[in-house]
């Protein structure tokens, strides 16, 4: 019997070897996953800071082997604008959730978007706030019930889920914003391919990369993983659309090498 | 048509159940016995089916699956 | 030494950032501090460094972070309402051990308040107005020129105790315009192998305040910062004593109140009344032990601040009771008029001898 074998796929080196505290089915691991995966194609593992978002992933640093920065909640998209400044040859990537990207931390997001920063921004949306246990989010669906909106979110009262794409898509700036899904492999596959473009963009200097990445939280939405995948696809896609908004790069308009100061 | 072995470490896995949900071939399942997380980790039961899709590895949020492809026997 | 130049506090503070190495600088608009983005807005440019308008306090403290967590000298500047905004990321730098300055040229509150210098931001800026057991070293100008100066040594004692400084000044000191020699660089500058520049040839960094594991790692922490806070207790203890040695009276002001009183005993010494001044040049540490040793010798303490009294609760902690301590202030932007202090120590005067001439 021809026992020859070549490895297809392989754990990531840039992926610590430590257990993660993310729970069974949780969007996060894949991404981080993906996340390590790119660091390692581009070969910038060496050259990366990862700014930690509070949340879920708030020991995000823990999992990558990567130099790994605190923000406070909300701000990272500040934090990165200030260390990419002072950093400029380094990678500096933000990674965030529901709440830090879109509540408290909106303004930072809006204007280091606006400024142009040549970082890369991933945004993880689970329409949930997962870490304190499962209250309401700015991107939680209408109707979906959550601690804080424990008779399903009523959208007279509290307003609609919010589009972080198409909100940032109205801004100048931006060289590149797409939005991905981890529910099934073809979806982690684009995924993969938007993370490891914005990265390689931020490499290039080309400016802004936002990806914004529809995730399963099974805890905090009280189904099973594979139930919570279906959810994204089912529930989540048809409100947030899985597209390109714009890839400026790609489109050979604009792309040109972020001045400092 | 590719093949291949999806070499699924036990420790790791959380028994998330997603590699299962969408292998095209269905030879994922979960075991009876739990690991030393005390999850309930999934294993490959029929290794001649898998044809080396990826599907699985993809999924896993642990990256718990590593996958040989089988070199085409001549 | 360079030549003397009419400088605004402000601006004399900003340049000497610049003289210092600072090469990022973040802030948001607010009176009476917007000559520093202003001039910074020109000045950065030219030096090659990093000028830019956050979207408010809050990002800017943000900002600050990181360039700081990337090893490099940051700052940022405001006024009291700003400075409220920036106590989280006061917080979150201390916790880190990220070094920065951070400028309060203060104005009358509490809230909007008013736009006039003040002094009601002592307790914020020594007790730490942000959250958990940390401590910012505090600066006190009294005077364009040590505006200037103390950035200088703002800086270097940032890096050298990885901890923000920051440098509490008013809004009479940052408008005025006086003769300033600018300082020059110490030439001091410090490792950082902590900072996060891309894990090249070393295992990785982590920058952050967060500790959670082990169990008692977020106590250790705060063991190691109450550690580092006493070190710069010994060592960081700068005040200054006008005509104390024989003095009946003594008043502790600083900043523009300091600019006053020392006016005041200048008028009464005149007027052949033993009264001096005592000024502490940093608020946290704060100079406990020299103010207590000079009250001793005295017959009261006057603590005069723009404010309904702060550093007062300090100076009485230094004295513990040794020495009567009273209290003038003004609030709001008002500043404390010459006369009242005069008056106020006349009045001593006035009882003392009637006191002793009755007995």
């Amino acid at each position: 019997m021809s026992t020859n074998t070549i490895p297809m796929y392989e754990r990531p080196e840039g992926l610590a070897d430590v257990r993660t505290h993310y729970c069974a089915g949780c969007g996060h691991g894949i991404i981080h996953k993906l996340l390590a995966e790119a660091l390692d194609e581009l070969e910038i593992r060496e050259d990366t800071i990862l700014i930690a978002p509070v949340g879920c992933s708030v020991l995000a640093y823990k999992y990558i082997d990567v130099d790994g920065l605190e923000a406070a909640h909300g701000r990272a998209p500040a934090v990165a604008t200030g260390l990419k400044r002072a950093l400029p040859d380094k990678m500096v990537i933000s990674y965030q959730g529901d709440g830090d990207l879109l509540a408290i931390g909106a303004g930072e997001t809006v204007h280091a978007a606006n400024r142009g920063e040549n970082i890369t921004v991933i945004f993880v949306n689970n329409a949930i706030y997962g870490m304190t246990g499962g209250q309401m989010a700015p991107t939680t669906m209408a109707g979906q019930k959550t601690l804080t909106s424990p008779a399903g979110r009523n959208s007279a009262d509290v307003g609609f889920p919010i589009r972080a794409c198409e909100l940032l898509d109205t801004l100048e700036a931006p060289a590149y914003i797409e939005r991905v899904s981890v529910h099934n492999p073809g979806a982690v596959r684009k995924t993969k391919k938007a993370i490891t473009k914005a990265l390689r963009y931020q490499k290039e200097g080309r400016g802004y990369s936002f990806v914004e990445v529809l995730s399963m939280c099974p805890t905090n939405w009280g189904v099973d993983p594979v139930k919570g995948a279906e959810w994204v696809k089912d529930a989540m896609v048809p409100w947030y659309p899985l597209k390109k908004f714009r890839d400026r790069p790609a489109d050979g308009d604009g792309g040109q090498e972020k001045q400092a100061s | 048509m590719k093949r291949g072995i999806p070499q699924i470490d036990k420790e790791r896995c959380k028994g998330c159940g997603l590699c299962i949900a969408n292998c095209p071939k269905n030879i994922l399942q979960k075991t009876d016995d739990i690991n030393g997380q005390g999850a309930y980790y999934t294993v490959c039961v029929d290794e001649s089916q898998c044809i080396a899709c990826g599907a699985c590895a993809l999924m896993c949020p642990d990256a718990a699956i590593e996958i040989l492809q089988l070199a085409e026997a001549s | 030494m360079g030549e003397k130049m009419l400088m605004k506090g402000n601006e004399a503070m900003a340049e000497a950032a610049v003289i210092a190495g600072c090469r990022h600088y973040f802030a948001y608009p607010i009176t009476p501090q917007n000559e520093v983005p202003a001039y910074m807005a020109r000045r950065m440019p030219e030096v090659g460094g990093t000028f830019l308008q956050a979207e408010s306090e809050l990002a800017a403290i943000s900002m600050v972070m990181g360039a700081a967590a990337g090893g490099v000298r940051a700052m940022t500047s405001s006024s009291s309402p700003g400075i409220a905004l920036k106590q989280e990321g006061l917080s979150y730098l201390a916790g880190a051990e990220l070094p920065c300055v951070v400028v309060n040229i203060m104005r009358g509150g509490p809230g909007l308040g008013g736009i006039a210098g003040a002094q009601g931001d002592y307790f914020q800026a020594t007790r730490g107005g942000g959250n958990g057991d940390y401590r910012t070293i505090v600066l006190a100008p009294g005077s364009a020129q040590e505006l200037a100066d103390f950035t200088i040594d703002a800086f270097d004692l940032a890096d050298e105790y990885r901890t923000p400084v920051m440098i509490l000044a008013d809004g009479y000191l940052g408008q005025v315009s006086e003769p300033v020699v600018l300082p020059e660089a110490t030439g001091k500058s410090f490792d950082k192998p902590w900072a996060v520049t891309g894990a090249k040839g070393r295992p990785k960094n982590t920058v952050a305040s967060l500790r959670l594991v082990p169990e008692n790692a977020l106590e250790q922490h705060n063991l190691n910062l109450q550690k580092k806070y006493e070190q710069i207790t010994e060592r960081v203890r700068r005040y200054e004593a006008d005509r104390v040695e024989d003095a009946d009276w003594v008043i502790v002001a600083y900043g523009t109140a300091a600019r006053i009183a020392g006016k005041a005993v200048d008028r009464l010494r005149a007027d052949g009344v033993k009264v001096g001044l005592f000024r502490p040049l940093s608020l946290w540490p704060f100079p406990d032990r020299e103010l207590r040793a000079v009250a001793e010798g005295a017959r009261r303490i006057l603590t005069v601040e723009m404010s309904l009294g702060q550093m007062v609760e300090d100076v009485r902690l230094a004295i513990n009771g040794a020495v009567d301590v009273d209290f003038h202030g003004r609030a709001g932007g008002a500043v404390p008029a010459l006369d009242d202090i005069i008056g106020r120590i006349k009045s001593y005067e006035h009882e003392y001898h009637t006191h002793v001439r009755a007995s």
